[in-house]
């Protein structure tokens, strides 16, 4: 009967002397999996121009319907997205959109702090997408 | 004269503060041990290693509203904290916590009261704690309150018995009720050597009757909100849970001055050889906290009166006939 109680008295000393797994978090931060689905990004190609094409698909197949495109076209007559909004409090991070797109000119990255006050803040536009992981 | 009354109203005074400032940082040692034996941090934002979060918890709890429910019956519900508060502190008067000194010509002794019947006063006072426990559940007029009231007066009377019953080996050798005369017997052999049931006992029995975790069904939050104390808020609230650290403490000290030969220790000065000794036990409680689930409450009452209250009896016999036989 008592040994028990010393193996449990043991085993909480055990853990006392162990490094805590609790991240402090605005300090360190968790480090994502590659694959991990974040916020969005438009890539670039490599003069750093956006490579969307606004074909639309991605809005087509996106099933919470949060992305809404529209295109234009560019001075040497190629298409461009005009208007690229993403409302990312209708996203479900499904990567869909992702999947969709033929040029892989949208992916899901690791930020996951797309925390913010108003409604107005988290709906996207292309630039605030474009320069989502730019420093 | 003028002296003497001088003399004692500064310790009072500062064992009184130092008290209340172990208590404060005693529950941010139980959070960051709980913390640290649950593989977590514990309270670290308020200050380098969260120092400042007993201070921060004081000043919360005091701009906090302070309720008195409508059919509570207010004067002995405003008296009962107190009561609790008042037993807790001033048990400690009679633990002495260092040799005598000298000071410009005056003997002081380390110690509040050196009363001669120092722990009988001692037994006498903290079952007036209880008082505060049952007051405070009966005038809150809440079916939870009076039932963790009932229980928990049930539970501190048992475990008293035993309590008191495990100190008697410690009297027997002695011949004395001094606390300060317990503590001078120990100069060669602490008493745990001669008392290791004794101690035992006394260790299960102080950790029911601070109502501690094993024990702890006089706030036992699934079946009765929180005991006695579902009714109080505010300040109320705060000296009930002063009244729990401090209650702590001293059995803590009264602990280390029974059976591990009190402020005595080489090298060290002696109040920080005593400081070391209760801290030891009082981590010792949060240990106990972290690790075992609670008691049923027919498991306490039967442990209390069918093991623990039969074995003190038999350590009684046991010191006896061994004294009787050695001499």
């Amino acid at each position: 009967m008592i040994k028990p109680l010393l193996k449990g008295l043991g085993l909480t000393l055990r853990t006392f002397f162990t490094r805590p797994v609790t991240m402090q978090y605005p300090e360190e931060k968790m480090v994502m999996y590659p694959r991990f689905r974040g916020l969005h990004e438009l890539t670039r190609d490599k003069e750093g121009k956006i490579i969307c094409v606004a074909c639309e698909l991605c809005a087509a197949v996106c099933p919470a319907n949060c992305i809404r495109v529209e295109p234009a076209e560019g001075p040497t007559h190629q298409r461009f997205p005009k208007v690229y909004e993403i409302d990312l409090l209708r996203c479900i991070f499904c990567g869909f959109c992702q999947e969709a797109c033929p040029y892989e000119a949208i992916i899901l990255r690791e930020n996951y702090e797309t925390a913010n006050y108003t409604r107005k803040d988290l709906l996207y536009d292309r630039d605030k997408l474009f320069h989502a992981y730019q420093k | 004269m003028l002296a003497f009354v001088l003399i004692a109203i500064v310790k009072v005074l500062v064992v009184f503060t130092a008290m209340l400032l172990i208590v404060a940082y005693m529950t941010l040692m139980e959070r960051k041990v709980l913390g640290h034996m649950q593989v977590r941090f514990g309270p670290n934002r308020t200050g380098p290693f969260g120092l400042l979060q007993p201070i921060a918890d004081g000043i919360k709890l005091f701009f906090k509203e302070d309720i008195i429910v409508p059919h509570a019956n207010r004067l002995i519900y405003i008296l009962a904290p107190s009561v609790m508060v008042i037993t807790a502190l001033v048990s400690f008067a009679v633990i002495p916590f260092g040799d005598s000194v000298t000071i410009l010509g005056h003997k002081v002794d380390m110690v509040v009261a050196d009363v001669n019947v120092g722990l009988l006063y001692l037994m006498a006072i903290s079952s007036l704690g209880v008082y505060g426990l049952v007051m405070g559940g009966w005038a809150s007029n809440n079916k939870y309150s009076l039932l963790g009231a009932i229980r928990s007066s049930a539970q501190m009377i048992s475990y008293e018995l035993s309590l008191g019953l495990s100190i008697i080996g410690v009297l027997m050798i002695t011949g004395s009720l001094s606390t300060v005369k317990i503590v001078g017997a120990q100069s060669q052999v602490w008493f745990v050597v001669y008392q290791p049931l004794g101690f035992l006992i006394f260790l299960i029995s102080a950790v029911a009757e601070c109502s501690r975790t094993p024990f702890d069904l006089t706030e036992c939050e699934n079946e009765l909100v929180a005991g006695y104390q579902t009714e109080y808020s505010s300040m109320k609230f705060a000296l009930y849970y002063l009244a729990e650290y401090a209650h702590i403490l001293v059995i803590s000290s009264l602990a280390v001055t029974l059976f591990f030969g009190g402020w005595q220790g080489p090298f060290l000065p002696p109040l920080v050889w005593f400081l070391i000794k209760v801290f030891i036990f009082i981590f010792f409680f949060i240990w106990i906290r972290a690790t075992f689930p609670r008691f049923r409450y027919d498991q306490l009452m039967k442990f209390g009166w069918k093991v623990l209250f039969p074995l003190s009896l038999l350590n009684i016999m046991i010191t006896g006939i061994v004294m009787s036989v050695i001499g």
